[in-house]
């Protein structure tokens, strides 16, 4: 480790770094604006200058960048002599010129890295006199707001977007002290990860539009530490609450899950939080149709009677907790316990967790799924399904360009420098999917294959890299020589597949690809997209043997269940309706326990007010098997209870003795921990009730929350006590400490004098690296312990046997991002953004059907009608649709149907001249 | 023709271009020839290298040396590219257009030289958009010489192939800038890039490049013909070879000659610009174009040369020299070259984006007569910010400070006239 001296004082610091990320790591404070811990070094803002000096007897020395300085053994630096000093305060003189002084009304105020670093460097008093320079500010679509005066022109907006998030809608246009950070024109933007703008903007250019719209200051926001459930990656967030209102999410570090970045789905998607469709009170929905509401203990009273009379069969969700589908599990009996997937998607999930419990391949995380250096990806179009790994391969693909650089010796944060290296030269990234997919920028090649053409690709691969030849020759054998050839040159290759393409084939030929790499001696990564927050977590709770939503139907038809208790599901959105109906009907109790209301509370007998994710506690497995727990960010409104209330309070009520026991929500983790082999080490994921911060817990309110008498002196002056949370070690208050603690437990992150989230390399190991606490969460899986099954004694579930006939079309899930998901799609900036239900077609089939792009394609006989998108990338003989919309459930993925020209159908009225979506009635700023 | 001037020896009285077929007639290729196939690139880098030629764009920076950095043989296997860079925008500057409307093939020969020395296989000429007629003629030179053999695959039989191409800049000061010039020509915006990497080994598309000045590629062919000792021998100090030297300003005939490098200033002003124009008087002088410090009447018996005035404060530069005269406002000149380097920043880095419009304005304040004291504390506060290389992403800034710095050294007093009488005293209305 190379010795450097920073004003007189020796410190040893880690090779390879520069000399900003090695003072912020060593803790002293030099500011900086262009650089960003993920993107590297530019050398743009001139902000983090020091002075260097040759040697000891240097005493003049010479102003350098820090973030562009390498740290050699023997460098001489001083941060605090006035040279570099007042440079650094020179500059943010210069910034300020035409930084308009709107902080008071500046959503980013309390939180802006400007404002720190202006108080940082010492900078008061303004000398220029000149007018301020102003800029008109454009429509970025209805989630991000635009105020360019406040741009400092630290590029970081346009590093991340293009270069790191590959957009290309957003970009710097003029030249001098016109620079301007837009669009051509105005316009959504389209990069499914713009929102981290937000955040990498370091001060208030790009703001969350949501928040601007209710706004509240970061110090007033009551923050837990959350997991993001709008899909199954399990990104850690941080949102803010305040009169019972969630008013922002924000990115919670985790290095291996998330780092510094989430999807706009993610951010943007849980409003739903917020919803007037929320269930405030139990009850149920009349004859009449309205909602009679009860009173709580006469609702838990009838729930308690229900499932004593008689037969009783529980369906939980793959959205909700473990351990509220634990106690589900425990109150139906393990054989009248269904996971609460669609049939086919159960068969597939627990495929998938099979077949990544028995391969010797490793199960990457995000870093990991970085370090890839050659990429297979099988049917699953991840910026749709999984959208954080999509920007992780963004990243990979990058390895090739890192490969040069170590060549010329330059380091990976030499950001500009690497990218004009290696200008188009990326890793391999090979993708087969039905059709085009956001990737395709990146990709080496993408092949619009049907599913069953994808699956023989990846077993002509695995035959390829096994030495075998080719088992089955077609059009598609050149392809898998050369994608051989890339896997093959690798020293970390990855494959990445998922349920996401309805295929248990191609879950199968994945793995047999990972396996194969694995047996030639290559540490291969597979990585299974399964579709929802705790998916995985569900199937390794529910197990292989539990009865699927078809089989529950088959019992209610037998009069075999009396009491049907569902939880946090819709199963509208599960199947078919008429076998929902049917399963609903043949039940003569429904109990639904849900948070908003939606067709299947509406077909209850008794509606359960269940508590959403910022309301309540839970553990969720992710993708990659790695438990996480959530924490209530504030008291649930009215009669909501966490689902784990409710049915612990129904089971205590029974006598059930196997509950007897429980009483914390920690003790149903441990339950169910010792119950659950596969579950066994969920207790780790996060510390329990009793854990102390050196003797306090921990606040979910910053040191500067105010107002709190306020905030309801319009209902009462008198302050109602703060709630205890008798659950989980943090506290609703501003008194605790958060500093040191897991990093499961890190509600919000501030330091004194960084106020933003840059003041996040205070809780890290080093700038840019892990927290201190340890990273949140727990892996399940353990990666390539199994030594490797032979992934072919695995059998997948036979498909249905519907053979390829002229006349039919293969029905492939084309999932969205905006969209797909329940509960993110009802978010108000998201669901603007959300597209009709729609069919994709190859040209040569819409000719055949003689339909074009916003007609209407009746499907199947009287299955759905939905909207004509052609699409020249897609397969023939395949129609893609709208996975996960409403009405979806009555679509199977992979079937083959008859398609044909609706009659009657009602084209939408065009857009004209926009490229603004619906998005109706948004503020033209 | 007079071979102690050998750039300019095929520039006619009416400056009228030399084709292929008169430039060949005049001795032209010759060079080429002797390379091609005759010589290894080795040997032609060591030519260039004992020649002692300094790059003509105004840094001054041995062309030999730049060209050792690139990566030779089995080293980089791949492209690498030789640029002309003639986007000649600096203020004051017009010799490398004469070279280029005057003897195309000049260039082309010198850079087919220097490309076969780094073993260059794709050239461009980045070239000025106003130099429209000179992009014409290049294009025409180029193409006559591709039917001739001297550019294309095997070049006169050998196993060297180099293709040429010319691309009109879209127009900006900093694209003269190396590296600035290679994100432009990239299709990017024209930002300069930080280095470490330089050029010679990661430049165009990644690749190992060159770029350099018109009038330093036009000696190549001449060095290589006729050796480092005759070039070395037509300067007359320790600087080598010829240089195009500039006047413009109030002198009785602004012009653009070729004289031996080391020629006294005096000797330039007096002698080849004809001296002041009737009722004015030299109060200074700008040696190397719009970036470079002030001389003053004691400097004229100078050596124009990159050590001597590098010694008296300032830079050769281009070695074309703006003349400020009694009866013009030293404030008003350094006001108008500061709002053309404020216009002309690239906006990439914090100083040179809102430093130097700053300046402009604080100066546009003083020649307005809206001027206040501290304003030179200003002034001076950003001159110590802005001008030291190194504070800046590039040259762009410190450059831009060059005439600021100077003026407030010689003309202070006219500062503070501007500011104390709250007027231009060069103006009407002024005191003067």
């Amino acid at each position: 480790m190379p010795t450097i001296t920073i004003d007189g004082v020796a410190y040893e610091v880690e090779a390879g770094r520069n000399l900003l990320e090695s003072c912020l790591s060593l803790g002293l404070d030099l500011p900086y604006f262009c650089w960003h811990p993920a993107m590297g070094s530019i050398g743009a803002c001139r902000q983090c200058a020091v002075v260097q000096y040759q040697n000891a007897e240097d005493n003049r020395g010479r102003i350098v960048m820090g973030c562009m300085t390498p740290v050699t053994d023997g460098a001489i630096f001083s941060l605090s002599g006035d040279k570099a000093r007042h440079f650094r305060e020179a500059i943010v003189e210069s910034l300020m010129l035409n930084h308009p002084h709107d902080c008071p009304v500046c959503a980013e105020g309390g939180e802006c890295h400007l404002q720190d670093m202006t108080v940082m460097v010492g900078h008061r008093d303004r000398h220029y006199r000149g007018r301020k320079n102003t800029h008109r500010n454009q429509y970025l679509g209805p989630l991000i707001n635009h105020e360019m005066n406040r741009c400092i022109t630290c590029y970081r907006c346009t590093r991340y977007y293009r270069d790191y998030a590959g957009g290309t809608d957003l970009a710097a246009m003029a030249a001098h002290d016109h620079i301007y950070f837009g669009r051509h024109q105005e316009g959504v933007l389209q990069s499914e990860f713009a929102g981290n703008l937000v955040e990498v903007c370091p001060t208030g250019v790009f703001t969350d539009k949501s928040l601007v719209h209710d706004y509240t200051r970061k110090w007033d926001l009551q923050s837990a530490p959350s997991v993001c459930t709008a899909c199954a990656v399990g990104c850690n967030t941080i949102p803010g609450e305040r009169y019972g209102r969630l008013k922002r999410v924000h990115n919670r570090f985790n290095a291996e899950v998330n780092g510094y970045f989430l999807c706009d789905r993610g951010r943007f998607g849980a409003g739903f939080v917020n919803s007037d469709r929320a269930l405030e009170f139990p009850g149920l929905r009349e004859a009449d149709g309205r909602y009679r509401a009860l009173d709580h203990h006469d609702a838990l009273h009838r729930m308690m009677d229900s499932c004593a009379a008689g037969k009783v069969a529980g369906i939980g969700s793959p959205r909700a907790s473990v351990e509220a589908n634990y106690l589900l599990r425990l109150l139906a009996g393990t054989d009248n316990f269904a996971p609460g997937f669609s049939d086919a998607e159960q068969d597939l999930v627990n495929l998938a967790l099979r077949l990544q419990q028995q391969s010797a391949a490793v199960t990457p995380d995000i870093r990991t799924i970085e370090s890839a250096d050659a990429v297979l990806v099988l049917g699953e179009d991840v910026t749709n399904t999984a959208p954080r790994i999509a920007l992780a391969l963004r990243q990979s693909v990058r390895n090739k360009a890192y490969e040069m650089a170590a060549g010329l010796r330059l380091e990976t944060w030499q950001d500009a420098a690497i990218r004009n290296l290696a200008q188009q030269q990326r890793s391999p990234l090979f993708i087969a999917a039905v059709a085009d997919t956001p990737l395709d920028d990146v990709a080496t090649r993408r092949l619009s294959l049907a599913p069953e053409g994808i699956a023989a690709l990846g077993q002509a691969v695995a035959a390829g890299i096994s030495g075998a030849a080719s088992a089955t020759p077609g059009s598609t054998s050149g392809e898998a020589v050369d994608i051989v050839a890339a896997l093959a040159r690798a020293s970390r290759p990855l494959v990445i597949a998922g349920t996401g393409c309805g295929s248990a084939a191609v879950l199968q030929a994945a793995a047999e690809v990972a396996n194969a790499l694995c047996s030639s001696g290559r540490q291969a990564m597979l990585c299974l997209c399964v579709p929802e927050a705790n998916s995985l977590g569900q199937a390794m709770l529910a197990g292989p043997k539990a009865p699927n939503l078809g089989a529950l139907e088959e019992r209610a038809r037998a009069g075999e269940i009396d009491t049907l208790v569902v939880l946090e599901n819709d199963l509208y959105r599960r199947g078919n309706s008429a076998g929902i109906d049917a399963l609903l009907a043949e039940c003569r109790n429904v109990i639904v326990l849900d948070g908003l209301d939606n067709a299947t509370t509406s077909a209850a007998t008794l509606v359960l007010p269940a508590a959403n994710f910022a309301e309540s506690e839970g553990t969720l497995v992710s993708l990659e098997g790695r438990a996480q727990r959530y924490y209530p960010l504030f008291q649930p409104r009215e009669e909501r209870r966490p689902s784990w209330v409710w049915l612990l309070a129904c089971m205590k009520e029974l006598e059930r003795p196997d509950v007897h026991s429980l009483h914390h929500f920690d003790d149903i983790t441990r339950a169910c921990a010792a119950d659950i082999p596969a579950l066994a080490g969920i207790t780790a994921a996060a510390p329990d009730l009793h854990y102390l911060n050196l003797g306090v817990k921990i606040p979910r309110q910053p040191s500067r929350y105010s107002g709190r008498t306020a905030m309801r002196a319009n209902i009462s002056v008198h302050e109602p006590k703060q709630r205890e949370d008798e659950e989980t070690p943090l506290a609703f208050t501003m008194e605790g400490l958060n500093r040191s603690q897991p990093g499961a437990l890190l509600p919000w992150v501030w330091s004194p004098g960084w106020n933003s989230n840059q003041s996040l390399h205070k809780f890290q190991t080093h700038a840019g690296g892990p927290l201190k606490g340890g990273t949140a969460g727990v892996r399940l899986l353990h990666p390539g312990a199994a030594g490797g099954h032979r992934i072919s004694d695995i059998t997948a579930p036979a498909t249905a046997a519907a053979s390829a006939a002229p006349d039919l079309w293969q029905l492939v899930p084309r999932p969205r991002i905006f969209g797909s998901d329940e509960l993110s799609a009802l978010s108000p900036g998201l669901a603007e953004l959300v597209v009709p239900g729609f069919i994709e077609l190859s040209p040569a089939d819409a000719g055949r059907l003689g339909v074009a792009t916003g007609d209407g394609v009746d499907v199947g006989d009287g299955i759905a009608t939905l909207e004509v998108r052609v699409n020249a990338t897609m397969t023939t003989g395949c129609a893609g649709y709208s996975a996960g919309f409403a009405g979806s459930g009555n679509l199977a993925p992979l079937a083959r149907v008859t398609l044909q020209r609706a009659a009657n159908w009602q084209r939408r009225p065009q857009l004209i001249g926009s490229d603004r979506g619906n998005g109706s009635g948004s503020s033209h700023v | 023709m007079s071979l102690d001037l050998p750039l300019t020896r095929n520039v006619r009285a009416d400056r009228s271009p030399t084709d292929l077929k008169a430039y060949e007639a005049n001795g032209g290729y010759r060079g080429m020839k002797a390379a091609i196939g005759k010589l290894s690139p080795a040997d032609c880098l060591q030519i260039i290298k004992d020649s002692n030629l300094r790059g003509r764009g105004g840094a001054g920076f041995p062309t030999g040396m730049k060209w050792s950095f690139v990566p030779m043989d089995d080293a980089s296997p791949g492209h690498k590219y030789l640029i002309c860079n003639a986007d000649e925008m600096e203020p004051g500057t017009f010799k490398d257009r004469l070279l280029l409307e005057c003897d195309p093939h000049q260039l082309i020969e010198g850079m087919i030289c220097a490309a076969y020395t780094i073993q260059a296989d794709l050239a461009y000429i980045f070239i000025r958009a106003e130099y429209h007629k000179a992009a014409e003629l290049l294009r025409e030179a180029i193409a006559a010489c591709y039917e001739r053999g001297y550019l294309g695959n095997n070049i006169l039989g050998s196993d060297y192939s180099l293709q040429m191409q010319v691309h009109s800049s879209a127009g900006r000061y900093i694209c003269g800038e190396e590296t600035a010039l290679i994100s432009s020509l990239e299709g990017k915006r024209a930002n300069p890039r930080a280095k470490p990497p330089f050029p010679q080994v990661s430049g165009l598309w990644g690749r190992p490049t060159i770029v350099n000045n018109v009038e330093t590629l036009c000696n190549i062919h001449h060095i290589i013909e006729r050796g480092a000792d005759w070039f070395q021998g037509l300067g007359l100090t320790e600087d080598a070879g010829t240089k195009l030297y500039g006047v413009s300003g109030r002198v009785k005939r602004p012009g653009c000659w070729e004289l031996p490098i080391g020629t006294p200033i005096r000797e330039i002003i007096e002698r080849h610009a004809g001296g002041m124009e009737d009722g004015y008087r030299l109060r200074g002088f700008l040696p190397g174009g719009g970036s470079t410090d002030f001389l003053t009447p004691e400097h004229l018996d100078l050596a124009m040369d990159y050590g001597t005035i590098g010694k008296a404060g300032s830079r050769m530069g281009t070695g074309t020299m703006i003349i400020l005269d009694d009866k013009t406002c030293p404030v008003g000149f350094v006001k108008n070259l500061m709002e053309f380097f404020a216009r002309e920043s690239c906006g990439f880095c914090t100083p040179c984006r809102d430093g130097l419009p700053w300046s402009a304005q604080v100066l546009d304040d003083i020649e307005g007569g809206r001027g206040r004291p501290e304003d030179m504390d200003t002034l001076a506060r950003q001159v110590e910010f802005i001008g030291a290389i190194g504070n800046t992403h590039c040259a762009l800034a410190p450059g831009a400070m060059e005439p600021l710095q100077s003026a407030m050294k010689y003309f202070r007093e006219d500062f503070e006239r501007h500011i104390s009488g709250s007027a231009c005293p060069f103006c009407d209305g002024g005191a003067h």
